[in-house]
């Protein structure tokens, strides 16, 4: 089995005192979808930024493809590509010269640069595009323009920082199939995201990072399995009774006022239970909703737990 | 990286390089021009009849190598400091430092474009004078060679300027404020004979003056400076310059946070 990358203990302090990362130590398979999942602040781009030497660390170690970054340079740099978080091209460039910029900077000869770049822009959906300066494209546009970038000289691993940050639904959809397109003949890709939906469809492993901080390092399986509990609000048309109570295990109630109340299901109960106990008391339930997401319940609850 | 893997991303950076002033051919190319003519028009023909002759030569000839040699220091150095300011800005430098492109590829990358640019500009200036004045060139190598090498001088220069700069104010202090007067003082508009013994000296230690008056001695064959004094120094100043920037961009200065 080959770590693709591995990261030990790494640190971070920035010039104005900020201890951005706090010891993190992470590895990442060959061929694995993984994610980086943590809220704002958290650190993720500050590791990316090391990985890709535009951070300078402060302690500790990187690995790519078990060589270290800092002596094998050359070599670490052919195997990754980098998606960025910002847009970090020239706005007056055309959209097909940022590309083939990018592959001579990797000593891709011209015929195989222009190939590579018609495949990629072709791929993303910016082959129309390729004449215009890149400051005319969309939001959307300028993201895939950057993971073309990043894919012309064809890297094992390929990370992706935030890739659809303020991309719409079907947008993100097709980039989700792309990358799942990628992962499948074996690039090994780490994303970040702030969505745990984004990392649940696409990735098998994931670390979730607060502060500097991993405090959960899982498949995605046996994270999701953790997150069983649901958390509900029902409203309810007549007056809830101040003694309520449904006698059903794994369900909690807490009255919010006259009119409607938290449920917490946890387990495998079933909600149907909950409404015919709810019926035989007289109340009735008019609308329901989920109160949290479960992104939140998780970082909630493993943040307790630390 | 293997060496024809450098050379493809050196071609690289030089061609994204003059894509750019070329681009931007109306701030880059052609300022220098209108420029010049002016200083051509009004000191080399309406005052300089008046003055008649300067080291021993009518004033417009004794001044066309000066002029040619301030558009070639000047656009040479704000060539490099500009772009690569602006790749900073506007964080595409992220491209090159991501890249497996060495550290001296990405500055000779710079350097060249700088190069390009500077001695673009001091050929039309030279082609521009040729309607004024007739120019013939004395010593045609060493004329070539102390303007190739004022040109590396000035475009590591602007780099560093660059690697140091957070504000588009920080890449025109240099320029204005000491790069300017240098070379107005440098002798490109008069000879140091006119000068006091002590401004004599004074001139002794400004760089750009024995970069000016070698230029000067290759095209008209005669000069205020020792010859093999001003090769010294344009080679100690590539030197040091040179290893300075390398060692900055090892270090990641203004780039690498
Ligand atoms: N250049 C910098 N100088 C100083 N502090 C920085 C710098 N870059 C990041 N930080 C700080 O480091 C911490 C981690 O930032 P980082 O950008 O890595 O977070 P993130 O997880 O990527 O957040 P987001 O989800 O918002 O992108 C933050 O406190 C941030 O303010
Ligand atoms: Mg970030």
């Amino acid at each position: 089995m080959t770590i693709a990358i591995s990261l030990k203990d790494l640190r971070k302090v920035y010039a104005n005192g900020t201890e951005a990362l706090k010891g993190i130590s992470l590895d990442v398979e060959q061929g694995d979808f993984f994610a980086l999942l943590g809220p704002n602040g958290a650190g993720k781009t500050t590791i990316i930024g090391i990985i890709s030497t535009l951070v300078n660390k402060t302690a500790g170690n990187v690995e790519v493809f078990d060589k270290r970054v800092d002596t094998h340079i050359y070599e670490t740099k052919l195997d990754l590509g980098v998606v960025p978080q910002e847009i970090n091209f020239s706005q007056f460039e055309k959209v097909q010269d940022i590309v083939m910029t990018q592959a001579g900077y990797y000593g891709l000869p011209r015929k195989l640069a222009s190939q590579r770049c018609e495949k990629y822009l072709r791929k993303l959906g910016l082959w129309e595009k390729r004449s215009e300066r890149s400051r005319s494209l969309s939001g959307g546009m300028k993201r895939r323009l950057m993971i073309a970038r990043a894919l012309v000289h064809e890297p094992r691993l390929l990370i992706l920082d935030e890739p659809t940050a303020g991309v719409d639904i079907e947008l993100r959809r097709s980039m989700w199939e792309f990358l799942t397109e990628m992962n499948n003949k074996g690039t090994t890709i780490i994303l970040t995201t702030h969505y745990l939906e984004e990392a649940e469809q696409l990735c098998r492993n994931i670390a979730i990072i607060d502060d500097g901080e991993i405090i959960e390092n899982t498949s995605m399986k046996s994270l999701l399995a953790d997150l069983d509990s649901q958390v509900f609000i029902l409203d309810s048309a007549t007056e809830i009774p101040a003694q309520l109570n449904l006698d059903l295990p794994n369900i909690s109630l807490y009255r919010i006022d006259g009119h409607s109340f938290e449920v917490t299901v946890t387990g495998d109960q079933s909600i149907n239970e909950v409404f015919s106990r709810l019926d035989q008391q007289g109340v009735k339930v008019n609308s329901m909703r989920n109160k949290t997401n479960r992104l939140e319940q998780l970082f909630l609850a493993r943040l307790r737990d630390n | 990286m293997f060496a024809n893997h450098k050379l493809i991303a050196f071609e690289t950076i030089v061609i994204k390089e003059v894509r750019r002033f070329s681009r931007i051919w109306l701030q880059t190319l052609v300022p220098p021009v209108i420029m010049i003519t002016l200083y051509f028009v009004i000191f080399g023909n309406m005052v300089g009849r008046r003055i008649g002759e300067m080291g021993g030569f009518q004033y417009m000839e004794f001044i066309v190598p000066g002029l040619i040699m301030m558009s070639v220091i000047q656009n040479s150095y704000s060539n490099v400091v500009s772009s690569f300011f602006s790749h900073k800005f506007q964080r595409s430098i992220e491209e090159l430092l991501v890249s497996p492109v060495p550290n001296y590829v990405i500055l000779t990358g710079f350097i060249a474009g700088g190069m390009a640019r500077g001695l673009a500009v001091g050929a039309i200036v030279t082609v521009t004078a040729m309607f004024f004045t007739d120019l013939s060139i004395q010593y045609p190598l060493l004329t070539i060679a102390v303007i190739l090498l004022t040109s590396i001088v000035f475009s590591l220069a602007g780099f560093i300027n660059a690697v140091f700069a957070n504000s588009f104010d920080d890449i025109s202090i240099i320029p204005t404020f000491v790069l300017t007067p240098l070379i107005y003082l440098g002798g490109v508009f008069y000879s140091s004979q006119l000068l006091p013994p002590f401004w004599r000296i004074v001139s002794g230690l400004n760089p750009i003056f024995y970069m000016v008056n070698t230029f000067r001695y290759g095209i008209l064959g005669s000069s205020d400076v020792n010859i093999y004094w001003a090769f010294l120094i344009l080679g100690v100043f590539i030197v040091v310059l040179y290893s300075s920037c390398i060692w900055l961009l090892r270090r990641g200065t203004g780039i690498r946070s």
